[in-house]
């Protein structure tokens, strides 16, 4: 299929991709990129931030620092001598799609689901509420969230949702201080969490124990704190009759072991540990109350019960039951929602860049467009583990090279490496590229060890760039530095 | 996983007949959308049933005018509908239950999809092999040291 003369995908003529993201998704795309035999393939991965990995570096909870280690496979795939890392360069303001029109053969956009969905409940705006991503940025070294503020002086915090991320927050809430200074947290972050008063965090479903999203490592974790007893009230661990009838029908042997767990939580007698982890189900909230001074005292929530749809899958239905928890500080984590990209089409249903299978598709036609492509959360929506977007990459490149094959892609009018790296130093002279990336990852690691932390975090884009030695010295054009 | 992340790669689209176009209507539409089955809509838009390549095929192994009659005398008529936020694990049991293969979805009463049991088994395969793949990665790899140290 490569062998016509004018395709591109040879030695001589490589095909140029563009990724546009360097979370897990954009390097499996690449990685899959650069397996296809017969077609040699560039890529030029762009990320906002001058550091790659997205939500492994900024997402993953510092104390899993198992997960995080998935980036050694990133760094295999950025090894290739045919990769490139542009970091700090951010699509729309830096370089535009136009722009990458003008380079690449293919472009894909792994851009992930970067704003958080909201419960669309009175107070949600009030001093104290938040949502949990926020947090997770913060306490994580993002630049970008390093200015928030979480009031950690109150003694009750609740965080809305029982997904992965919802008991992370939790989870780093109820860890002690010495556990969380053997992590790579952001310096700030440990500081203000020593001084934390709170000392419960309720977690909130408003489903039951067999429908919590959290998978089972998590969920037998939080029963392992140092300094934190779990709790779950027994009449709430227990399964209802739907939920019973619905875990013997799926034989689900992962649910089950959850809910053996929640249960077996429930028979738990505190030991008096100086902080609690409450699991609260079958409640869902109905307003966040604030005092005179706009700040959150309490969450009011409505016990819920489960009604079976028609395909079997359990929904929460309100009843009027009501019950308010004194709380200071409220997290949201009911799920995260992709954000368009000027001049991408997009799908406001679902928050996903409008596509089939990968392929970016026209607004009016619904016919792909040439040479887009997209991968990851901004493709299928925010699910799944960090391992799912392998798949997910596999079945856009799939798309991509059987593009390729058929000639339809873009024909970019520079598809040369030097012209875009002239591009990129003209807009942005202070990029990141791989090889600075390594060494502000060396410098990281290195300031950790003395404290037997995996990495002590640059939390600022000006430290990340002065320790690199790019930060106020400007590369030249073209001087081949 | 729910029903939601299958149809946000799916573009969106549904394709659908009427009850009153002939079979040689549907058809041509099966070919033109490369497909294997239609929806069948009222004028409201609201599934009243699925028109199979199977139920004609069926038709037209004792009947050889199938071709002018028309999709309602074909259609299966059981539907089970879904909605956006429901779990793929239940979905797809009930699909191999009640042997459905294509399951339209309803989001506040207006139609915003179709999954085939296709789409619920590859969804539940890369799902689980996403899964499969992480835990290797945490049983496997050193943490805290990049790979240039190991």
């Amino acid at each position: 299929m490569v062998s016509e003369p004018d395709r591109p995908g040879t030695e001589l003529r490589p095909l140029r991709v563009a990724v546009v993201g360097s979370g897990p998704t954009g390097f499996y795309v690449a990685e899959h990129l650069f397996r296809q035999p017969g077609v040699v393939v560039e890529v030029d991965m762009f990320d906002r931030l001058p550091t790659p990995y997205g939500l492994v570096r900024g997402g993953v909870a510092p104390d899993h620092q198992k997960i995080k280690a998935v980036t050694a496979a990133f760094e295999k795939v950025a090894a290739n001598p045919r990769f490139r890392f542009y970091g700090g360069v951010e699509l729309d303001t830096t370089v535009t799609v136009d722009d990458l029109r003008r380079h690449y053969h293919q472009i894909v956009y792994c851009t992930g689901a970067q704003t958080d969905r909201r419960m669309g409940i009175p107070g949600e705006d009030l001093a104290g509420s938040h949502a949990a991503t926020e947090f997770v940025a913060w306490y994580n070294g993002h630049p970008d969230y390093q200015d928030r503020r979480f009031d950690l002086s109150v003694e009750r915090a609740a965080v809305i949702g029982v997904g992965n991320v919802a008991i992370d927050v939790a989870r780093i809430l109820c860890r002690s201080p010495e556990e969380l200074a053997t992590t790579d947290i952001a310096d700030n972050a440990l500081e203000e969490l020593r001084r934390s008063r709170v000392r419960e965090v309720y977690l909130i479903g408003r489903r039951g124990p067999a429908q919590a999203a959290f998978t089972n490592p998590e969920i037998k974790e939080v029963g392992e704190l140092a300094d934190a007893d779990v709790i779950v009230p027994p009449d709430e661990a227990e399964l209802d009759p739907v939920s019973r009838a619905a875990v013997e029908r799926t034989q689900d042997r992962a649910t089950s072991k959850k809910v053996e767990i929640i249960q077996s939580y429930a028979r738990r007698a505190p030991s008096g540990k100086s902080r609690r982890l409450i699991l609260r189900f079958l409640l869902s909230p109905v307003e966040v109350i604030g005092d005179e001074a706009g700040r959150v005292i309490a969450l009011k929530l409505v016990r819920t019960r489960l009604e079976a749809t028609p395909t079997g899958a359990l929904q929460a239905k309100p009843t009027d039951r009501f019950e308010t928890l004194p709380v200071g500080l409220v997290f949201r984590s009911v799920g995260y929602r992709g954000v368009p990209l000027p001049g991408v089409p997009f799908n406001d249903a679902w928050g996903v860049i409008l596509n089939e299978k990968g392929r970016v598709l026209e607004a009016a036609t619904k016919q792909p467009v040439c040479g887009e492509y997209v991968a990851g959360w901004i493709k299928r929506g925010p699910t799944g583990v960090i391992g799912t977007n392998k798949p997910d990459a596999a079945e856009t490149v799939a798309c991509m090279f059987e593009d390729l094959a058929e000639g339809r892609t873009l024909e970019p009018r520079e598809p040369d490496p030097v012209a875009v790296e002239c591009l990129v130093r003209q807009r942005q002279p202070r990029y990141v590229g791989y090889p600075d990336w390594l060494r502000l990852n060396e410098i990281e690691v290195s300031k950790g060890r003395p404290s037997g932390r995996p990495r002590v975090k640059f939390t600022s884009v000006e430290e990340m760039l002065a320790a690199i030695g790019i930060g106020s010295v400007t590369r030249g054009t073209g001087a081949g530095s | 996983m729910n029903i939601a992340s299958i149809l946000a790669k799916k573009g969106g689209q549904v394709f659908t007949v009427g009850p009153a176009h002939t079979i040689r209507d549907a058809l041509s539409l099966l070919a033109e959308h490369n497909v294997g089955a239609l929806l069948v809509v009222d004028g409201a838009n609201h599934p009243v049933g699925m028109l199979s390549e199977r139920d004609v095929v069926r038709r037209l192994a004792r009947h050889d005018t199938v071709l002018d009659e028309t999709v309602e005398s074909l259609m299966t008529t059981t539907l089970i509908v879904g909605t956006p936020g429901d779990d793929l694990v239940s979905v797809g049991q009930t699909m191999v239950e009640k042997h459905i293969r294509h399951l339209p979805v309803m989001d506040g009463g207006s139609l915003v999809g179709l999954v085939s049991i296709g789409d619920v088994v590859k969804a539940q395969r890369d799902h689980y092999q996403g899964e499969v793949d992480t835990l290797q990665t945490v049983l496997l790899e050193t943490p805290g040291a990049p790979a240039s140290e190991r």
